[in-house]
C-alpha cells in the first residue's frame, strides 16, 4: 500500500517533471544523430542577439536585486532596529507588491512612468525634464523591483531580528554608531538573510517571461527561448541552449542561497535575545517616514495603474484618464467570463493535486522508513529551480504527438497538460506546508489511535488529516493564487483563447489598443482573487514564510 | 415513455455530435476581431464552434506545420502575404473554389486574391502616419503628411517604428517606400526618419501602442491600428502618404484539417457582405474587400476603390519577395543595432544646418552623405549571389558564414559612418 503510493508518486514526478527537463537538456546536447554535442551552445554565441539576450537578461536580474536592496535594506533596518509608528506600514510593504503579478501592472505603469506618463507630464510641466523610467530595459528592471523587493525585505527583517542585541549594544559601548555600527555589525551578521533573498530575486527576474513580453522587450532569454521555440519550431536547438542556461543560473543562485542559510546560525549566540529597539530624533523620524511615504507611493503605482485604466474612457498623454466607465468590465464578462471559470478550475484541480502529492509525500518523509523516501522530497523541490517557460517546452517536446487514448486528440492541444505543469511548479510550496503540519503533529496521537485498533489507512482519515487541515489548506490558497497568475508556462501552453485562464486573457487583450481596458478589468479581477487568497493564507498560517508567496 | 425520452436524449446527442464540427482558427489579429467573428458565425451557423488560436504570425505557421495532416487546424488567417507564399509552397494549403461574390480581382494594380487560387484577400491594408494630437500640439509640431515631412529636424525624437525583421506590415512600409522612391533614394529617406525616431519597437504594436498613450508623437503604422484608436476615441490621427500601396489581408484553408469543408464556410463568411460589414466596428476599423460594404459605412471612412487614396506604388511582390531577407538584415544592422549613433549623427547635421542658417558648407554636405546612405546601393542589391546567400537554408553553413560576413560589414562601416558624420557636423563651418 505504501509502496504503491510512492511508486504513484514517483512515476508521476517522473512523467511531469524529471522526464520531460531531461528531454530539454538531452536536446540541447545532442546533435541530429543523438551524439553529444557543445555545436549548439557554439551557435548561440555566435548569434550576436542571443549574446545580447543573455547580457541583457543578466544586466536586468543584478539590477533588479541592486533596486531591490536600496529599497528593502533600509525599510528592513528601520523595523527590526528602531521605534517608530510606521512598522505596520512596512508589514503591508512585504505583502502588497506580491499580489499584483508584473506583467498585470506593466501597462499601467508604462502609463504612469512611461515617456508621456503621468509623472513625466508633471516633471515637465513645472520642471522642464524627463526621467526615462520606462525606456526599453529600464521598464522590466522598474517593474520588477518593485514586485521582487518584498523577498528580500521579508528574509532580511527574519535575520536581523536574530541577530543578538547584546553585541550591537557591545560595539555601540565601544563607541561605535550610525553608519559604522551598521557596516561593520549589522551588515555581516544580515548577510546570509539578504543572500538568501536577493538570490530568490534574480533567480525570478532571470527566468520572468511575462514582463518583457508585455513591456516589448525581447531581447532577453526567456522571451527569446519562447519565441524560438513556438516561430522557428519544436525541433530548435537553440530554444534548448536558452533552457538550459537559465536552469543552470536557477539552480547555482538556489544552491548559493541554501548553502548559506544552512551556515545562518553561527552568528547567533542567543537566538531571540531582546531585541532593543532605538528612538529617532525628530528629524530622523520625518526622513523615515518620507522614505517610507515615497515607498509605498511606488509600491501602489501599478495598483492604482491598472485600477485607473481598468475604469478610463481614454487615457493618452494626460496625467489622468479623462471620463470613466465600468463598460470594461462588462466586456470582460460579456466576452470572456470562460476564461475566469477556466481559472478557477485548472488552478482548483492543480492546488487539489498538490495538497494530495504533498499531503503524501510528507506522510512518507515522516511516518515511513521507505529507503530512498527523500528522493521524492528533493524532486519535488527542484521545480523550484525549473522555469516556467523550460517545464512548458520539455512538455510540448515530450508529448508531442501523444493523444488521449481512444480519442486523436492531441495531448498538447488540451488544457490537461496546463494543470499538470501548474500543479508541479506548484508543489515545492504545498509540500513545505504539508510537512509543516505534519511536523507539529505528535505522533503519540497515530500510535493512540493505533493501539486502540484503527488500521493505518484509518488512523490517517481520522485522525492525521483533520489535524493537519489548517496546513493543508494554507498549502491549497498557497498554490491557488501562485498558479491564478503564472503567466511563463501559461503562454506556452495555451492553445485555444476558449480553453486559456485568465492570465493569458489578459497579455492577449494587451496586445491591441481597444482591449487594454478590458485587459486591465480582467488583470483587477485576478489580483482581487489573488489578495483574497494571501489574506486568507496570511490567516490560515501565521507565518507567511516568502518562499511561499513565490511567483513568476 | 422513459425509454422515449432516453432515446430522444440519446439521438439528440449523438446528432448534435455528428452535426457540432469545431472550426479551429489560426490567426495573428486582435481579440475584438476575432470576438466579433466567432459571435456573427456561430449565431449564424449554430451547429458550428469557433476556436480562436492566437498566435504571432511565424508561430502560426510552425504551429501549422508541425501538426500531422488529419488533425490541422482549419482556418489560417494572418495580414502578411508572404506568410501565405510560404505554406502554399509548403503544401500546406488546399485550393479554394469560392465564388468572386462581388470581390474584384484587383485593388489598383494589386491582385487582391491568389493567382494560383490558395488563399482570397479578406480585409485591405495601407500604410501610412498615426501621431498623437495632443502630443503633437504640446511640442507644437505640424501634423505630417508624407513619409518625407518626417526628414523635418522638428520630428527629432518624436517618431517612432518598428523594425521589417520583427513585422511584415513594417516590412510592407519600408518595401513600399524603397518602391515608391527607388532604392538609393529610399533608403536615404528611410535613414533620415529613423535618424529622428526615438525608438525602433520590439514588435509592430509598439508602434501604435505608443502613439495611442502619447509615449511617441507620430508612428509608421498599417491603416486599421491608427483607425481602430481613432474610432475608439483617441486622440490620434491617421493620415495616407501618397507614397502607400493597398495591399490584403489574407485567409486560406489549411490542407490536411479535420473539417475542411467547415473551414470553407467560415471563409466564405468572411468574405460574404455580413462578414465584411464585420470590419467597420469603431474597434476593428478595417477596410473590406467587397466594395458594396462601403455603403454602410460611416462618413469619413477610407474608400480604396473611391479614389480617395491614392495608391501610386504598384507593389511588386516578386521583386519584395527577392530581397526580403536583404532588406530586413540591412535595417537592423544599420538602425535597429545602431540607432544611438544614427540618432547622434542626426542630432549633429540638425544643429549644423541651424547654426549655418542654410550657408552652403562642404563638411556638412559631406557629413549628410555619410549618414544618410546605405551601405548597400540599388547595384549591388540585384546581385543574384547576395539574395542567394540570404535566402539560403538554415543548414547551409558556407552561406551562413559570408551572411554573417556581410551583416558585419554594414554594422561596422554603418557605425564608423556615423561617428565620422557626427563629427563632421559639429566641425562644420
Amino acid at each position: 500500500m505504501i509502496l504503491a503510493l510512492a511508486l504513484g508518486i514517483a512515476a508521476f514526478l517522473a512523467a511531469f517533471l524529471v522526464i520531460p527537463v531531461a528531454s530539454v537538456v538531452y536536446t540541447a546536447f545532442t546533435n541530429e544523430a543523438g551524439a553529444f554535442t557543445l555545436g549548439h551552445f557554439g551557435s548561440f554565441l555566435h548569434i550576436s542577439l542571443m549574446r545580447e539576450s543573455f547580457a541583457n537578461s543578466l544586466y536586468v536580474a543584478l539590477m533588479s536585486v541592486l533596486f531591490s536592496s536600496l529599497i528593502a535594506i533600509p525599510l528592513a533596518y528601520f523595523t527590526v532596529r528602531f521605534r517608530f509608528r510606521g512598522a505596520a506600514i512596512i508589514q503591508t510593504l512585504g505583502v502588497l507588491p506580491l499580489v499584483m503579478p508584473p506583467f498585470v501592472g506593466a501597462v499601467a505603469m508604462q502609463l504612469l512612468f512611461g515617456r508621456s506618463g503621468s509623472v513625466n507630464l508633471l516633471l515637465q510641466q513645472h520642471f522642464g525634464f524627463t526621467i526615462p523610467f520606462m525606456d526599453g530595459l529600464n521598464g522590466v528592471i522598474f517593474v520588477e523591483t518593485l514586485h521582487y523587493f518584498p523577498f528580500i525585505l521579508l528574509n532580511l527583517v527574519v535575520s536581523l531580528q536574530n541577530i543578538d542585541a547584546s553585541l550591537e549594544e557591545a560595539a555601540q559601548n565601544l563607541g561605535a554608531s550610525g553608519f559604522r555600527l551598521f557596516r561593520r555589525i549589522v551588515l555581516p551578521l544580515a548577510a546570509p538573510g539578504y543572500v538568501a533573498g536577493a538570490s530568490l530575486v534574480f533567480v525570478k527576474v532571470f527566468d520572468d517571461l511575462g514582463t518583457p513580453l508585455v513591456l516589448g522587450a525581447t531581447n532577453m532569454l526567456a522571451p527569446q527561448a519562447y519565441l524560438r521555440i513556438t516561430s522557428v519550431g519544436i525541433e530548435d536547438p537553440i530554444g534548448y541552449v536558452i533552457s538550459v542556461i537559465m536552469i543552470g543560473f536557477s539552480i547555482a543562485a538556489l544552491a548559493l542561497s541554501a548553502a548559506i542559510l544552512r551556515g545562518r546560525d553561527y552568528a547567533t549566540l542567543q537566538r531571540g535575545a531582546s531585541t532593543h529597539r532605538r528612538s529617532l530624533s525628530t528629524w530622523q523620524g520625518v526622513a523615515v517616514t518620507a522614505w517610507i511615504v515615497f515607498i509605498l507611493a511606488l509600491v501602489l503605482s501599478p495598483h492604482l495603474g491598472i485600477l485607473l485604466l481598468s475604469i478610463s474612457r481614454i487615457w493618452s498623454f494626460s496625467v489622468v484618464p479623462e471620463g470613466y466607465t465600468l463598460a470594461h468590465y462588462a466586456t470582460v464578462f460579456e466576452n470572456s467570463s470562460g476564461m475566469i471559470g477556466n481559472t478557477l478550475l485548472y488552478c482548483g484541480i492543480a492546488a487539489l493535486l498538490d495538497v494530495i502529492l504533498g499531503v503524501a509525500i510528507a506522510y512518507l518523509m515522516l511516518r515511513t522508513r521507505l529507503p530512498g523516501r527523500r528522493f521524492l522530497d528533493l524532486s519535488a523541490s527542484i521545480a523550484l529551480a525549473i522555469p516556467g517557460v523550460v517545464l512548458a517546452i520539455g512538455y510540448l517536446r515530450t508529448f508531442k504527438g501523444v493523444t488521449i487514448p481512444f480519442t486523436d486528440v492531441a495531448l498538447t492541444s488540451t488544457w490537461i497538460l496546463l494543470v499538470v505543469a501548474y500543479a508541479i511548479r506548484r508543489l515545492p510550496y504545498a509540500l513545505r506546508s504539508c510537512i509543516a503540519a505534519l511536523q507539529q503533529l505528535h505522533i503519540s496521537l497515530e500510535e493512540a489511535a493505533e493501539n486502540l485498533g484503527a488500521t493505518r489507512a484509518r488512523t490517517v482519515r481520522r485522525i492525521v488529516l483533520p489535524l493537519m487541515a489548517g496546513g493543508i489548506l494554507a498549502g491549497f490558497v498557497a498554490s491557488f493564487i501562485t498558479a491564478a497568475v503564472e503567466l511563463s508556462a501559461t503562454i506556452v501552453l495555451s492553445t485555444s483563447a476558449s480553453q486559456a485562464p485568465m492570465s493569458y486573457g489578459i497579455y492577449l487583450y494587451m496586445q491591441s489598443i481597444a482591449g487594454r481596458g478590458p485587459g486591465a478589468a480582467l488583470g483587477v479581477i485576478a489580483v482581487a482573487i489573488v489578495a483574497i487568497g494571501t489574506y486568507a493564507s496570511h490567516k490560515l498560517l501565521p507565518v507567511v514564510r516568502p518562499e511561499l508567496e513565490g511567483r513568476a | 415513455m422513459h425509454s422515449m425520452k432516453l432515446a430522444a436524449l440519446v439521438a439528440a446527442i449523438v446528432s448534435s455530435g455528428a452535426l457540432a464540427e469545431t472550426i479551429n482558427v489560426v490567426t495573428s489579429f486582435p481579440k475584438e476581431l476575432t470576438e466579433a467573428y466567432k459571435k456573427a458565425y456561430e449565431k449564424k451557423y449554430p451547429g458550428d464552434k469557433v476556436e480562436i488560436l492566437n498566435k504571432q504570425t511565424t508561430a502560426g505557421m510552425a504551429f501549422v506545420r508541425e501538426q500531422p495532416a488529419g488533425s490541422r487546424a482549419e482556418v489560417f488567417w494572418v495580414s502578411a502575404p508572404d506568410a501565405f507564399e510560404v505554406l502554399s509552397s509548403e503544401k500546406l494549403l488546399q485550393k479554394l473554389d469560392l465564388p468572386a461574390g462581388g470581390i474584384p480581382d484587383k485593388v489598383g494594380a494589386y491582385p487582391v486574391n491568389d493567382p494560383e487560387g490558395f488563399y482570397r484577400g479578406q480585409a485591405l491594408a495601407g500604410y501610412g502616419l498615426m501621431s498623437n494630437t495632443r502630443y503633437l500640439q504640446a511640442h507644437k509640431l505640424p501634423a505630417p503628411k508624407e513619409w518625407a515631412d518626417l526628414m523635418n529636424p522638428v520630428y527629432f525624437g518624436h517618431v517612432a517604428t518598428s523594425s521589417p525583421s520583427r513585422s511584415g506590415t513594417t516590412h510592407l512600409t519600408f518595401e513600399t517606400i524603397l518602391q515608391g522612391e527607388g532604392w538609393d533614394k529610399g533608403w536615404n529617406q528611410i535613414l533620415r526618419i529613423a535618424g529622428n525616431c526615438a525608438a525602433v519597437t520590439e514588435r509592430s504594436f509598439g508602434v501604435p501602442d505608443g502613439v495611442s498613450n502619447g509615449q511617441f508623437g507620430i508612428g509608421l503604422v498599417v491603416d486599421f491600428f491608427g483607425l481602430a484608436a481613432k474610432n475608439s476615441g483617441f486622440p490620434v490621427d491617421f493620415v495616407y502618404p501618397s507614397v502607400t500601396a493597398i495591399v490584403p489581408a489574407n485567409i486560406g484553408l489549411v490542407a490536411g484539417a479535420k473539417s475542411s469543408e467547415a473551414g470553407k464556410r467560415f471563409i466564405q463568411f468572411t468574405l460574404s457582405e455580413e462578414g465584411q460589414a464585420l470590419l467597420l466596428d469603431p474597434k476593428i476599423s478595417r477596410l473590406p474587400v467587397l466594395p458594396s460594404a462601403y455603403a454602410k459605412a460611416p462618413a469619413g471612412y477610407p474608400n480604396p476603390f473611391g479614389g480617395k487614396i491614392q495608391a501610386k506604388v504598384n507593389f511588386d511582390s516578386n521583386l519584395s519577395e527577392a530581397r526580403y531577407y536583404v532588406v530586413s538584415s540591412l535595417f537592423d544592422q544599420i538602425i535597429t543595432f545602431r540607432l544611438k549613433e544614427l540618432q547622434a549623427a542626426t542630432k549633429a547635421i540638425h544643429d549644423a544646418e541651424k547654426r549655418l542658417g542654410g550657408k552652403a558648407s562642404p563638411q556638412l554636405e559631406e557629413a549628410k552623405k555619410l549618414a544618410f546612405t546605405s551601405p548597400l546601393d540599388a547595384k549591388q542589391v540585384a546581385d543574384k549571389d547576395l539574395l542567394a546567400v540570404f535566402k539560403a537554408k538554415k543548414g547551409d553553413e558556407a552561406a551562413t558564414r559570408r551572411k554573417a560576413q556581410v551583416e558585419e560589414e554594414w554594422s561596422s562601416k554603418a557605425k564608423a559612418n556615423y561617428i565620422k558624420a557626427a563629427e563632421l557636423a559639429n566641425a562644420a563651418k
